[in-house]
């Protein structure tokens, strides 16, 4: 069966068994192998990519059910080649990832998020990753990282001076107790009793 | 984990949809797919060919009518819960649709597939028979309306017949100026399959005297189960009052062992679940405003 769709703002077109997931079709005619095939039954969220916008799993549609829809992949994030978009860079700078299974399907999941919402709580940032399996970094720098990325997605629309607390090492760039930097100038008093802690 | 080889047709209408379902029994209706894909990738399914109705804009849609909310089948889960009027009309819904699946999934799945495939684990006909709520079901000769607790017959299997399809489902909505809800649910991870969920929604006069009650169970037996809370009625309750109703009729619960979970186990946490939703609902009914207030 014949399909066209627009894959990162491309119009695409491929021949294709009715039975061929939206991954394979990805991975095999459009030779975009960053959408990563996991379980292949709608377990781990490795196979996200966007469809109009919204984070879907991949592998739970057939190419087909695809015609006509606008998908992007993580290979359509990146503002310019050798550039990152902010999410991903921000999952770089917080550890985001070990082996990097999981993380296609995590950027793009963050990336939905922040569309919709740029100060999503931690428990927002939590739900919208919870379809997301990672068996690498235990998930903290992950939500550390889509934090990390929302703050800087907010404060490049503010004039300099209200951003000046970025480089004030007193406050944190990010709020919430898994913060980068959080506890640190409490806790590092040396010369003082039990670190100068109360 | 590649499915078996199958047809796919994408009719344009509901009537030709059902044409297609009639002429071929194998033939399965294939909407969001978020359970059905992995079914067939398994091959626990292999139809002979997909219908896809997703695209029909008459099975779509959330209407508000003065008695109802009728939520069109290829409706996706993840619309209904962005709804601000459904989330108005319908809040035990609004309540029960977090714990659908994940985000991704519930961007795909809709509120009719959920309702046809009928797990008895699942959160959607769980609120759909704890209301009371309609099945209309379409096939080339009628367009019928069923409710759901004639409708869901056990795990998966629905009184829907070949060549039928799911076209909405009618929730009825509460006019009481006070009504409250509570959704409750135990399972291995947060959005996997319910061991039990419990849904209740209760309506309160203005001396905050029960003068409606429901309370529904899912996951323990084979389909979800509307539980005889009419004791509560005409009082307004406190919470030992309400614990001793629902222990008393979840007593003799059938229920269902599997390795997650035994029947006891099971029964035990439909009673604590149940009482919890019915408290919150109690709660929340209490906080709205009544009319001569
Ligand atoms: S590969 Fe799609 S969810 Fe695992
Ligand atoms: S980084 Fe290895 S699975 Fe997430």
């Amino acid at each position: 069966m014949k399909i066209s769709l627009k894959v990162n703002g491309q119009l695409r077109e491929a021949d294709v068994e009715p039975r061929k997931t939206l991954l394979d079709t990805l991975r095999e005619d459009f030779l975009l192998v960053g959408s990563h095939a996991g379980c292949e039954h709608g377990v781990c969220g490795a196979c996200t990519v966007l469809i109009d916008g919204e984070p879907s799993r991949s592998c739970l549609m057939f190419a087909v059910q695809a015609d006509g829809y606008e998908i992007t992949t993580i290979e359509g994030l990146a503002p310019a080649p050798g550039e990152l978009s902010v999410v991903q860079d921000a999952f770089c700078e917080t550890h985001g990832l070990q082996c990097g299974y999981c993380t296609p399907g995590m950027v793009l999941t963050a990336h939905a998020l922040l569309e919709h919402n740029d100060a999503p709580s931690r428990d927002d940032i939590v739900e919208a990753i919870s379809g997301n399996i990672c068996r690498c970094t235990g998930y903290g720098q992950i939500v550390e990282a889509v934090e990390f990325a929302a703050d800087r997605l907010r404060k490049t629309n503010l004039p300099r001076h209200a951003r000046s607390d970025a480089n004030n090492p007193g406050k944190p760039p990010f709020g919430g107790n898994d913060a980068l930097g959080h506890g640190v100038l409490t806790a590092v008093q040396p010369d003082t009793p039990r670190g100068g802690r109360a | 984990m590649k499915p078996a080889p199958f047809d796919y047709i994408r009719p344009v209408s509901l009537a030709e949809a059902c044409e297609v379902l009639a002429g071929d029994e194998d033939a399965r209706i294939i909407a969001g797919g978020q359970t059905l894909i992995p079914m067939l990738a398994m091959r626990l399914a292999r139809p002979s060919r997909l219908v896809d109705v997703i695209r029909l804009q008459e099975l779509r849609g959330i209407r508000v009518e003065d008695d109802a909310i009728v939520i069109g089948a290829t409706t996706r889960q993840a619309e209904v819960e962005r709804s601000e009027e459904a989330r108005a009309a319908l809040p035990l819904l609004a309540k029960a649709l977090p714990w659908v699946g994940h985000p991704p999934t519930r961007n795909r799945g809709t509120v009719g597939g959920s309702i046809a495939n009928a797990d008895p684990s699942a959160e959607i006909p769980l609120v759909a028979v704890t209301l009371g709520a309609d099945i209309e079901i379409a096939n080339t000769s009628d367009r019928t309306a069923m409710p759901a607790d004639d409708f869901f017959i056990g795990p998966m299997l629905t009184a829907v017949t070949p060549g039928d399809c799911v076209c909405a489902v009618r929730f009825p909505r509460w006019q009481h100026a006070r009504v409250g809800t509570g959704f409750h649910e135990v399972s291995a991870r947060q959005s996997d399959f319910a061991f039990v969920a419990a849904a209740a929604q209760v309506a309160l006069d203005d001396d905050s005297r029960c003068i409606e009650a429901t309370l529904g169970l899912g996951g323990i037996g084979d389909r979800a189960l509307r539980i005889d809370v009419s004791a509560l009625i005409g009082h307004a309750p406190s919470e030992t009052a309400i614990a001793d109703i629902v222990r008393a009729a979840a007593k003799d619960l059938e229920a269902s062992s599997d390795l997650h979970a035994s029947a006891s186990y099971r029964r035990r946490v439909a009673a604590t679940l149940g009482i919890r939703a019915l408290t919150d609902a109690f709660a929340e009914a209490a906080s709205e405003r009544g009319a001569g207030q």
